[in-house]
């Protein structure tokens, strides 16, 4: 079989490869030309692309995974061009919107709901905006500040230029290249990312935003992120923005790994809004991304908290390895499926160190026709002695077309842990829409309202800003789900 | 003397196949507090919730006039806006949802609806906690969510007093009164005392005479079969106490 797929790609390759080789973008299609190819452009050292053609070689022994609750049409992996160079600023401004008037007016209008101001609606349309709006000088700043702190937030690619030792240190150390078969492909093919170090003892001065990162718009569709605290660091990292991105790209397959080191934390937020498809499901993003953090140090703690209201297909499960003696792990969710959207995310926690701790919150919103599973693992090994692990999975559904699913596992190894699973499920009742309505409040506010009350557990874990921005955007994502 | 408040005139409506509202008629003025008495299963919540605009029931006959607008056309949220209020008999949880939060949402969108700015948020704790103070609610009140974990008291009082604060001008009471110990009720009648006023009117839906003792209503009908049987003044509460509701069926039967 394996040896059938090369045979396969290496045709694809004898096709078309070499006379495109000074063009921008890869002709579509995955062997280990084009593997060196992402890894000559980048100027990587031979490490890294070993690493790569090792992922990319066990990456042909696996099978793509069919386990989710989750449907799909079958992906051509060989269709998919892997590369593609960042456009020149000639380029870039050829192709982009020369005004907002030339913008998706449908896009404008979400923009103006979430409250966007109107400089800032032009950078994400990717209209080419004049210097004065850019927001270099902001991100300049934002540099200067973080670099008298001695952090280290940068590309991916500028990491491995500049840093290679410490991404080498780490990278692969928390998801090894082998991890799965959408990890695997990250590992071969990955085009960007970001990369953070936070030195020991150093509480990070500001929240780390890809937003402030320049060049971030077009790290394309197989990012990768590695974030570092050293014993005694915190950081907090904020992943996406609530307004919908042009996005070319339909299979996103990411990965994220954290590691703390003792007595380090780390928190992760994340608001997800990619594009969901159309109201007839055409369309959309497949989301499937690996996600998992260490915390390798005695106590350390992370904290994922996400917001998913995108994509049309997810598969995510943001994770904790509970390495350290008394490590903390986190996780707090809200996911919305709207449409024909699917959701199929949840965590692990994984309790190796003795006392460690582990919480879960997940609520999952559904309306339309959407289809919203959690799935979740606790798994308590026997080195855990003194493990605690407390879940909360809530669905909600408005409207009796869509689908909430559950799929808890427990896996204890140690007599004395403690693992709690609470789970619920409600409806957005007409006795609660008619309560509101008589108050005077309209029915569109009131499912907002009801679903923001749902969710509150876990918007209380977002920044401040972000959580008002997240409120905004479920209310975007559900309109017209009722009535 | 200018029109009626409220004018109900022939109302039938049905709920599924029932029919449970069969002719009735009923005059509000504004500066009047009625009590609308009834044995269960006479049409008085189905009343209440049809002046509300709850889409359950078919109004399948008859109309009701609010401040000259044809009430029945109105959605809920409109209704509110109008002054209309309902007190609800079995006030709906909404966990998560903060309490004042849902106060100030309502009365901006009333506001809203008049053309006026949103209200100051100093203003509006300030009114807020007078009037909890008046209906004996603590401050741990606003921080809790909407009804959650509430006492059947404690619901009953939070109607009372998000009435007070949307002041509207027909407030509609579903059986305020029930489930409710001796200073619960003393409670909740001084609150909607504090709310009687000339240019307000309020309905009491209630089975017992008892919230009477408290609120001194100005007229009283009885409710049987769907229309107003008797109508009279406070002492035909009185009345209905001492020989109870079998004295109403007869007299329904004698007249039918």
């Amino acid at each position: 079989m394996a040896a059938n797929v090369e045979e396969f790609v290496t045709r694809r390759y004898k096709q078309g490869f070499v006379t495109d080789i000074e063009t921008d973008t890869v002709p579509p299609g995955l062997n280990e030309d084009v593997i060196r190819l992402i890894s000559g452009k980048k100027g990587e050292p031979e490490w890294m692309l070993e690493w790569r053609l090792e992922a990319y070689r066990h990456w042909l022994t696996m099978t793509e995974p069919h386990w989710a609750h989750v449907h799909y049409p079958p992906i051509d992996f060989q269709a998919i061009s892997y590369y593609s160079a960042p456009k020149s600023k000639e380029q870039q401004e050829a192709e982009a919107p020369k005004s907002l008037d030339e913008v998706d007016p449908k896009l404008l209008e979400t923009y103006d709901k979430l409250g966007i101001p109107l400089h800032e609606q032009e950078k994400l349309a990717g209209v080419a905006v004049d210097a004065v709006f850019d927001s270099v000088s902001v991100a300049t700043t934002f540099k200067q500040k973080l670099h008298d702190a001695g952090v280290i937030f940068c590309s991916m690619s500028e990491a491995l230029r500049e840093y290679p030792e410490l991404v080498r240190k780490y990278i692969g150390s928390v998801v090894p290249h082998s991890d799965n078969f959408y990890a695997c492909m990250n590992s071969a093919v990955f085009s960007d990312g970001s990369f953070v170090f936070v030195p020991e003892g150093v509480t990070c001065p500001m929240e780390l935003s890809t937003y402030f990162r320049i060049n971030e718009a077009k790290t394309g569709q197989f990012e990768r992120t590695l974030i570092v605290a050293e014993p005694g660091a915190y950081v907090s990292y904020l992943e996406g923005c609530t307004a919908p991105m042009r996005d070319e790209n339909q299979l996103h397959a990411a990965v994220v790994e954290l590691v703390a080191l003792e007595d380090a934390t780390i928190k992760y937020s994340t608001v997800q809004n990619w594009y969901p498809g159309d109201e007839e499901g055409r369309g959309g993003i497949y989301n499937f991304v690996t996600k998992r953090g260490d915390a390798r140090g005695d106590r350390s703690k992370i904290t994922w908290t996400q917001v998913e209201t995108g994509s049309a297909i997810t598969m995510k499960y943001p994770s904790c390895v509970l390495t350290g003696d008394g490590s903390v792990g986190e996780f707090y969710s809200v996911a919305v499926t709207s449409n024909y959207q699917q959701a199929d995310t949840g965590t692990k926690m994984t309790h190796i160190g003795r006392n460690t701790r582990s919480t879960v919150v997940s609520k999952g919103i559904s309306a339309m026709q959407g289809q919203n599973s959690y799935r979740g693992l606790i798994k308590v090994l026997p080195s855990a002695e003194g493990a605690r692990n407390y879940t909360q999975c809530d669905s909600m559904l408005i409207g009796d077309r869509c689908g909430a699913h559950t799929f808890p596992y427990i896996e204890v190894k140690h007599p004395g842990a403690v693992v709690e699973h609470e789970a619920s499920t409600s409806k957005v009742s007409d006795e609660q829409l008619f309560y509101c309505r008589q108050r005077g409040i309209s029915e569109e506010d009131a499912v907002n309202m009801i679903v923001n009350g749902f969710c509150k557990d876990v918007f209380r874990e977002l920044p401040m800003e972000f959580a008002v921005e997240a409120q905004a955007l479920l209310g975007v994502t559900l309109e017209g789900a009722v009535g | 003397m200018s029109e009626a408040m409220l004018k109900i005139e022939n109302l039938h409506a049905r709920v599924e196949d029932a029919e449970i509202l069969r002719g009735l008629d009923l005059e509000v003025n504004a500066g009047e507090v009625h009590a609308i008495m009834g044995p269960n299963g006479s049409g008085k919540s189905t009343l209440a919730h049809i002046l509300a605009g709850r889409g359950e029931y078919e109004v399948t006959d008859g109309s009701v006039t609010y401040k000259g607008q044809d009430l029945l056309t109105l959605e809920p949220e409109e209704r509110a806006h109008a002054g209309v209020f309902l007190a609800f008999q079995y006030p709906v949880e909404i966990p998560g949802v903060n309490n004042v939060y849902l106060l100030k949402a309502a009365l901006n969108a009333k506001r809203k609806a008049q053309g006026l700015e949103e209200v100051d948020a100093v203003d509006f704790l300030s009114d807020v906690k007078q009037k909890m103070k008046l209906m004996g609610m603590d401050d741990s009140f606003l921080n809790r969510s909407v009804n959650q974990g509430f006492s059947g008291g404690e619901k009953k009082r939070n109607e009372v007093f998000q009435m007070m604060v949307l002041e509207p001008e027909l407030c509609i009471m579903d059986e305020t009164d029930s489930g409710l110990d001796i200073d619960a009720l003393k409670v909740v009648a001084r609150g909607v005392n504090e709310m009687r006023g000339p240019d307000r009117a309020i309905v009491l839906v209630t089975h017992y005479q008892r919230l009477l003792d408290h609120i001194q209503p100005d007229h009283v009908h009885v409710l049987a079969g769907g229309r107003v049987l008797k109508s009279g003044d406070k002492s035909l509460a009185l009345e209905l106490e001492e020989k109870g509701y079998d004295w109403v069926r007869q007299e329904e039967a004698s007249t039918a």
